[in-house]
């Protein structure tokens, strides 16, 4: 069972009601209803077709392969995939809206109701419903920050194929609504249906919160947006959470509005109220019929499923015999599993699972880069690990030629040669080091043979540093023990 | 032979193959008349060079015997067709200087097929009007007016039947959307098809209502309407309401006998506005029509009062969302003296569209507003069904439908002008077969008291045009319209 945190305010103890419209980015060549290709960062209005643009006498065609990317997606949240949908028309002025109104899905959605299950941290899982996905075009983009008099559109995003996945409202805190929107992210990449990038806005997230006190009825709920990353959105769910408590507990109503969340203040802000919001004025689209999609291409799709990440991690616990924890954190991301999975054939799957979750994703983490990013490969790493386990170097010295690989590039054999970090174990050289250290100490032999065996680990330091750290500890460990015993 | 522009599409066609003259000669003979013409202002503009050049070509095609089915054949074209580097307004203010990067999938078909588009003609704003008053390029005369009687060519494809009915082309291409083909085709005299919604392609004709839109020939004849459509019909994979059917041979449908047809006669088209001179043309025709061996039956289309307000919710909705584009921003007219975004809308729209536009945004945004939409949109919807249901019903013991085409002749310049709603009475036979996507056909069946042409309407089975186009051939033949054109002087 999962234990939401509550709110305490002056009065009562407070719970949030949380739900999440997420709008996914398909992955996909080109547009919803046109042939312009669908890429990131490209000059701006260079991927624009004349439907893009809103010419006279334009006409969208749907784009299969975006319909293709929902019902998958529809699959993976365990939905029902609609076999008839319709597009409607959501009228609303705007510069980066060139048609005048967007080619969305209202009233019959492609993906009705569906759900997933989040992890929590305290390890327990929670089932979150969704209400319905729908596929519908993205806007441009304005940008009014470059000329103190002049606005600038770019329409390379007007018709990207957008999934609006919107969630009931199931989550209790924050924390719920960061492991919803984290799973999400992590299904939509196994699936390969949204790149679930951030920062690039490919995956954008509004959310709805309310509060109430224990077991009452749903509270006011407000809007928000601009919420940017996960942490973000945590924190402005935290923020808003508290505000309403405030105003409910000054016995004042909260009002059902949009607000904007200002990650530099972290604080939400009013920008519509329920008064000046737009009458939308949705109907079914003239330009295109109602959607049909087959039983048997819906089936296609879901066979065409790879594995998700549930089944992932249940695998990868009896596969590997892995603990919860490490193939939950090692399955978050296909690329992570997908890397783990190369590593570890032919390795000893605890040592490797260890070695890539502390080391190898501590240092992408570090650096901020991702695994695509990553300098280090995984044949690469495996020669690595290879290397700690016949004992060639110390786990220690491996961590500086992993460090060696990742900041200034090369392989580890190349790397453990040319710097000489060869471990050294072999016994009569160790022996012999070993007797040196004992010779020149006589104070501290004395001590450690009148029963201070602290010391011992002072005399293996004294072989590791004539060694430059490349003695092999174990049997520095073992010669130590059997010679200061004579 | 009489003057080159006596001859419509066939006798064209027969004349170029028999070399009796150059498509150069013809296209030249046009535009001459076309600059002579002072009056009528039919054409909204003209490419005498663009249009000579295509002729030259055409007559080379000929040269080498690569004739194409239309080959050298004039035709004017509504200017709510984008045709690629030439302007296009749809007579519209705010679409001022707007020349498409495009062609429109129609008028491809119709160059392709060795057509020759001899200019873009006026047309009511956006196709919203029936009177051709509404056109920003000034009104359009019909070719019928007489003295002072300045009459309307009717609308929205005006400018179309006008240059059709004065021969300044030899055929024309219209768009219908609740009668704009067959409503001016029955003012000027001359034929109007618009085929079943899905016949031809949208892409690229200025939209008005997407539901409705079609569209179609404006002849001189049964056979001349015919041999157009089927070269601008077909599937397109742009335009995801064309349908995927064969287009089958018209011209042949044209000489088809009518001795097994059954034609139904709808009692619900009787209404009391009925002048009593389309009450007898209708009279005259469903008689011709038993003397060429059809079967005449009464039938029921319960539903017909309900259509007239059923489309005029549809059609605003549509356009209310279809006009949104027009914004300022990215083509077309802007306004001056700009002082906020909400400012640069209010003003390029208030300043760009006209009085009726204007009147059926307003229509639109209204009925699809929240509160309204089930009591308007979404019921005129139903209606839509019903109407379609009538037909079906209908069409399960007839073959065609004849009814007129307007409730009476063609009226005066300004009579109508202020008064929308007498106005829109005039589409109220051609609208209910535009709300069930049929095709329908007007022809020349006669004249009123005042020498006025009175069109008679047929309405078919969904892409049965076949049907549609022999019915019609007999009331032609039987009508011998060209008689009273002589004898009015339209014609020498």
């Amino acid at each position: 069972m999962s234990n939401p945190i509550k709110l305490k305010g002056e009065k009562f103890l407070w719970e949030m009601v949380i739900g999440l419209e997420v709008h996914a980015q398909v992955k996909c060549k080109s547009k919803l209803f046109s042939g312009a290709a669908c890429d990131f960062g490209a000059e701006p209005n260079s991927l624009v077709s004349f439907v893009d643009a809103a010419m006279p006498g334009m006409l969208p065609v749907i784009n299969k392969e975006a319909v293709n990317q929902a019902i998958k997606t529809g699959h993976a949240l365990n939905a029902k995939i609609n076999e008839i949908s319709v597009f409607d028309r959501k009228n609303y002025f705007y510069p980066d809206l060139p048609q005048g109104y967007q080619i969305s899905q209202f009233k019959s959605p492609i993906v009705g109701e569906g759900w997933i299950d989040i992890s929590l941290e305290d390890g327990s899982s929670k089932r979150v419903e969704i209400e319905r996905l729908h596929l519908e075009q993205d806007a441009g983009k304005s940008t009014h920050d470059q000329d103190p008099n002049l606005s600038f559109i770019d329409l390379n995003r007007s018709g990207i194929p957008l999934m609006e996945i919107v969630s009931k409202p199931d989550m209790r805190d924050w924390k719920e609504a960061g492991a919803y929107l984290r799973k999400l992210r992590s299904i939509v990449r196994y699936i390969d249906t949204c790149d679930g990038n951030m920062d690039e806005g490919s995956l954008r997230c509004d959310a709805n919160v309310s509060v109430r006190t224990e077991g009452d009825v749903l509270g006011t709920r407000c809007e928000l947006k601009n919420l940017n990353s996960v942490k973000f959105m945590m924190k402005a769910i935290e923020f808003e959470a508290n505000r309403q408590i405030e105003v409910l507990e000054g016995g004042e109503k909260v009002e059902q509005e949009t607000r904007l969340y200002d990650p530099n203040k972290n604080e939400t802000r009013s920008m519509r109220s329920k008064e000046e919001a737009h009458d939308y004025r949705y109907f079914p689209d003239p330009d295109l019929l109602p959607l049909h999609v087959d039983l048997q291409r819906i089936n296609r799709l879901k066979k065409e499923l790879p594995e998700l990440p549930d089944k992932k991690k249940e695998r990868f616990e009896k596969e590997y015999n892995l603990s919860s924890y490490d193939a939950g954190v090692l399955t978050a991301d296909i690329q992570h599993a997908n890397f783990f999975e190369k590593v570890v054939v032919g390795r000893n799957v605890k040592f490797t699972a260890n070695w890539i979750i502390t080391n190898f994703f501590g240092m992408l983490n570090d650096l901020g880069k991702s695994i695509d990013e990553s300098p280090v490969d995984s044949e690469q790493l495996g020669e690595l690990l290879d290397l700690i386990q016949d004992g060639t170097i110390s786990g220690r010295t491996a961590k500086d030629v992993f460090e060696e690989m990742f900041t200034k590039g090369g392989n580890a054999r190349q790397i453990v040669e040319s710097k000489g970090l060869k471990q050294i174990s072999n016994t009569d050289e160790l022996e012999k080091m070993v007797k040196d250290v004992i010779d020149e100490n006589n104070k501290q032999v004395e001590q450690y043979r009148s029963g201070n065996e602290k010391l011992l680990g002072w005399f293996v330091g004294q072989v590791m540093k004539k060694t430059g750290g490349t003695a092999n500890p174990k049997i520095v460990n073992e010669v130590i023990l059997r010679l200061l015993k004579n | 032979m009489g003057k080159l522009s006596d001859l419509g599409v066939e006798e064209v066609i027969n004349g170029l193959s028999n070399k009796s003259f150059s498509a150069k000669e013809l296209v030249q003979t046009y535009i001459d008349k076309i600059l002579e013409d002072k009056i009528l202002n039919a054409f909204v503009r003209v490419n005498p060079e663009k249009s000579l050049k295509n002729a030259e070509l055409s007559d080379d095609r000929r040269k080498r015997n690569k004739v194409l089915p239309l080959d050298g054949v004039p035709i004017a074209v509504k200017d709510i067709f984008c045709t690629k580097n030439e302007e296009t307004n749809a007579s519209s203010k705010i679409l001022e200087n707007f020349v498409p990067q495009y062609e429109s999938t129609v008028t491809r078909k119709l160059l392709e097929s060795g057509g020759i588009i001899i200019g873009k003609t006026s047309m009511d704003e956006f196709a919203m009007g029936s009177s051709n008053e509404t056109s920003n390029n000034g009104v359009v005369l019909n070719p019928w007016s007489k003295g002072e009687k300045k009459l309307v060519p009717g609308g929205s494809s005006g400018g179309s039947a006008a240059a059709v009915s004065a021969r300044l082309c030899s055929a024309a291409l219209g768009t219908d959307t609740g009668g704009s083909i067959r409503q001016p085709a029955s003012f000027c005299g001359v034929v109007g098809l618009k085929p079943t919604y899905g016949r031809c392609s949208r892409w690229g004709i200025i939209a008005f209502a997407s539901s409705l839109d079609q569209a179609g020939p404006i002849a001189r004849s049964v056979r001349d309407a015919a041999i157009i459509l089927e070269q601008i019909s077909g599937f397109d994979t742009m335009d995801s309401t064309s349908v995927d059917k064969k287009v089958p041979n018209l011209l042949t449908a044209c000489s088809q006998s009518i001795k097994e047809k059954t034609i139904g006669i709808p009692g619900e088209y009787q209404i009391s506005g009925l002048s009593d001179d389309v009450r007898n043309i209708w009279k005259q025709g469903i008689e011709w029509l038993k003397s060429a061996g059809a079967n005449i039956i009464d039938i029921s289309l319960p539903h017909t009062p309900y259509a007239l307000p059923a489309y005029y919710i549809v059609a605003p909705a549509e356009a209310s969302a279809n006009l949104a584009r027009y914004d300022g921003i990215k083509y077309g007219f802007r306004a001056n003296n700009i002082t906020s975004l909400d400012d640069l809308y209010s003003k390029t729209r208030s300043e760009g569209f006209g009085a009726e536009v204007k009147r059926r945004i307003l229509i639109g945004t209204y009925v699809l507003s929240a509160g309204y939409y089930d009591a308007y949109y979404l019921k005129a919807q139903k209606v839509r069904t019903k109407i379609v249901q009538d037909f079906n019903i209908a069409f399960e013991k007839c073959d065609a439908i004849l009814t007129p085409t307007t409730p009476a002749g063609a009226f005066e310049i300004g009579e109508k002008s202020h008064n929308p709603v007498e106005m829109y009475l005039n589409d109220i036979f051609t609208v209910p077969a535009s709300l069930a996507g049929l095709p329908a056909i007007s022809l020349p069946s006669g004249l009123d008291n005042n020498k006025r042409p009175l069109g008679l309407q047929l309405i078919g089975r969904p892409f049965d045009e076949e049907s549609i186009l022999s019915v019609a051939s007999v009331l032609e033949d039987s009508a011998n319209f060209r008689s009273m054109e002589i004898e009015q002087g339209i014609v020498s």
